[in-house]
């Protein structure tokens, strides 16, 4: 008896060519702006400039316009400050993690979710940067650079400084990442570019990359090697993030199970965001051939499985607080679920951990708009999940004299509206003028996965 | 190569007619002198009979660096060049200095790798790629043949080329390129 193994769907599908992949890819680099670019264009334009009016404002005013005070010191800042670190996960668990693992889903979607990755952490950047009051003496602040005060040198004891590390190592390694995936994409682009101007720009970026086999020998070493740098890096970056939180005594922040349920967490939203993304990108740039529903259905069911996690991390939370015995910490956790953020708390807990379990039926995991809705509901619900970590921990704290609450002020809003501004409008910029799907690696899978070869 | 040296180049259109054809003119004693295609193909460094590349060996040397200069820099700075006293820690607290230790290797890693990758391989900003033919970005696969390294006619490697899968078998000067 003979049996034959299960031939998998293509990854590839509507029978492309080598050259139908540059075609397909690069003409949207080629043509003119489309009204609904330019639209979106000047939508995001319009948040960043907003935006920036409520940045500069507090550059001039200072913190204090922020709705912090007293007993809640730290709110939307950090709140947004881990919600976009978290998002950026995702891009380079897809280009590493799943580089590491053979996963050849991946070639369809990461060069996306690196983009995403590198602004978001950009994003992310800005909100420690501008919590500083003087951005412009953040350097000295918070790198070990030689001083007037006797070289009087940061202190290596804290977790915040390691973030300073662990975020600036990860956007340059994740930059550079992409950029050597870009490379080969961008000479596509430059031997096919009619004009003198894109000739110029593409020849520059493609870096006089001529395709030889040794350079592909090569690139593809440092592409795994990067790829296995990469990993621990990302699980390492989310992982200080949380001991930001971890490594102080303050209840409901003091707590052990922190890096593996931030790192979770992180994945969680940064699927979503990638998404969020991709479907509409998908849309407009009719790549259904190259992100396919199976394409979607993989995300979604990474989405189902770090929003379980999640959830067990609530809920161990939860028990933790009570098995400690300790007062303190179980007054923290009873405030944030019947306190007066109880709210925050419960669309935490619906957005993340129930809507999620939807994604159990394929219907809904393989349907588009029910994915593209999910994906928003699990953004804003993990940002309540920072809200809710960073605020309810500290508004009621010692003395009940000093409770307080914390209420945003239109300056909170507009600064996250910037950081919305900016990573839009760098993304749209991405979409239009870089390859959105490397051309290199997808090529070589079109022979290997195309339909006519599976039937 | 010699300055305005002529060129066999054979287009292939399938990477495994190409890894075939790689092998069987080799095996007629025809010195290849670089195959050129849009996308890596599994197997070509075998069948031209590349080395594999040391790079990662770069990324290990690199790491070690970055490694050796952060323990240096927090054990100099916290430990000797102005200690303090934090949280009741000892001047040097080594726990607390494996993120940032860690974070430099894996930094100074990548970016030595990549620097070595890009001076390695002549990859600059605005560099002047030669390429034997212009689909190899898009969709063909080139084998180059330096015709002064060979032995053989150039009709017979022509033919040998056309053999072996190539589609087309062109003649290039190095320096029209």
């Amino acid at each position: 008896m003979t049996s034959e193994s299960v031939i998998r769907e293509p990854l590839i599908t509507g029978g492309k060519t080598l050259h139908d992949v540059s075609e397909d890819i690069c003409s949207r680099v080629e043509e003119k702006p489309s009204k609904s670019w330019l639209l979106a264009m000047a939508v995001s334009l319009g948040a960043l400039a907003i935006g920036a009016y409520c940045v500069l404002m507090l550059l001039w005013e200072g913190i204090g316009i922020w709705g912090l005070n007293k007993t809640v010191g730290w709110a939307w800042d950090i709140t947004n400050f881990v919600w976009w670190v978290g998002i950026g996960h995702a891009g380079t668990l897809i280009s590493a993690i799943l580089l590491l693992f053979r996963q050849r889903w991946r070639m369809s979607i990461n060069r996306a979710a690196e983009a995403m990755t590198i602004f978001a952490v950009i994003c992310a950047a800005m909100f420690p940067g501008l919590h500083m009051g003087r951005l412009w003496l953040g350097f000295f602040w918070a790198l070990p650079l030689p001083n007037t005060y006797g070289s009087l040198w940061v202190n290596f004891n804290s977790p915040l400084l390691w973030d300073v590390f662990a975020i600036s190592t990860y956007f340059s390694v994740s930059l550079v990442f992409w950029y050597i995936g870009l490379i080969p994409d961008f000479a596509t682009i430059r031997d096919r570019a009619k004009n003198t101007v894109s000739k110029m720009i593409y020849g520059g970026l493609s870096f006089g990359w001529n395709g030889a086999a040794k350079a592909w020998s090569r690139y593809e070493t440092v592409a795994l090697v990067l790829a296995g740098l990469a990993t621990p890096l990302v699980l390492s970056v989310h992982t200080i993030v949380s001991m930001d939180f971890a490594t102080s005594v303050i209840p409901g922040w003091h707590t052990t199970i922190f890096p593996p349920y931030f790192v979770a967490g992180a994945i969680f939203s940064g699927f979503a965001m990638v998404l969020t993304l991709l479907l509409v990108t998908r849309k407009v740039y009719k790549l259904e051939d190259y992100i396919t529903i199976q394409h979607i259905e993989m995300m979604n069911i990474i989405i189902i499985i770090t929003g379980s996690i999640v959830g067990i991390a609530y809920i161990t939370e939860l028990f933790i607080a009570w098995y400690s015995g300790v007062e303190a910490e179980q007054y923290a956790f009873l405030n944030r679920v019947s306190g007066p953020y109880w709210w925050a708390y419960a669309s935490m807990m619906t957005c993340n951990v129930i809507s999620p379990q939807l994604f159990w039926f394929k219907k809904i995991r393989t349907n588009l708009a029910a994915t593209f809705i999910l994906s928003i509901v699990v953004n804003i619900g993990m940002w309540f999940e920072r809200f809710v970590i960073i605020v309810t921990s500290l508004h009621r704290d010692y003395l009940p004299s000093s409770w307080s609450m914390f209420y945003p002020t239109i300056y909170d809003v507009g600064v996250y509206l910037f950081s919305f501004g900016f990573f839009f409008t760098a993304f749209f910029l991405f979409a239009k003028y870089f390859p959105v799907i490397n051309m290199a690696e997808v090529k070589s899978i079109v022979k290997a996965t195309s339909e006519k070869i599976s039937k | 190569m010699a300055k305005g040296s002529d060129f066999l180049v054979g287009i292939y259109e399938d990477e495994d007619v190409l890894l075939e054809g790689i092998r069987n003119v080799r095996e007629k004693g025809v010195k290849i002198h670089e195959v050129y295609s849009p996308f890596p193909v599994h197997g070509i460094e075998d069948a031209l009979g590349y080395r594999r590349s040391r790079l990662s060996i770069a990324a290990f040397l690199f790491g070690l660096l970055g490694t050796s200069l952060a323990l240096i820099m927090q054990v100099g700075m916290m430990g000797f060049d102005w200690p303090m006293i934090i949280g009741g820690k000892n001047f040097i607290a080594f726990p607390s200095f494996i993120p940032v230790t860690f974070e430099f290797t894996v930094l100074l890693a990548s970016f030595g790798m990549v620097g070595t990758f890009f001076v390695i391989s002549d990859l600059k900003p605005w560099g002047k790629p030669k390429l034997f033919d212009i689909r190899i970005t898009d969709d063909k696969h080139v084998m180059a043949i330096d015709l002064s390294k060979n032995d053989i006619k150039e009709e017979e490697i022509s033919k040998i080329l056309k053999d072996n899968g190539a589609s087309e078998v062109n003649k290039k000067n190095y320096d029209d390129l």
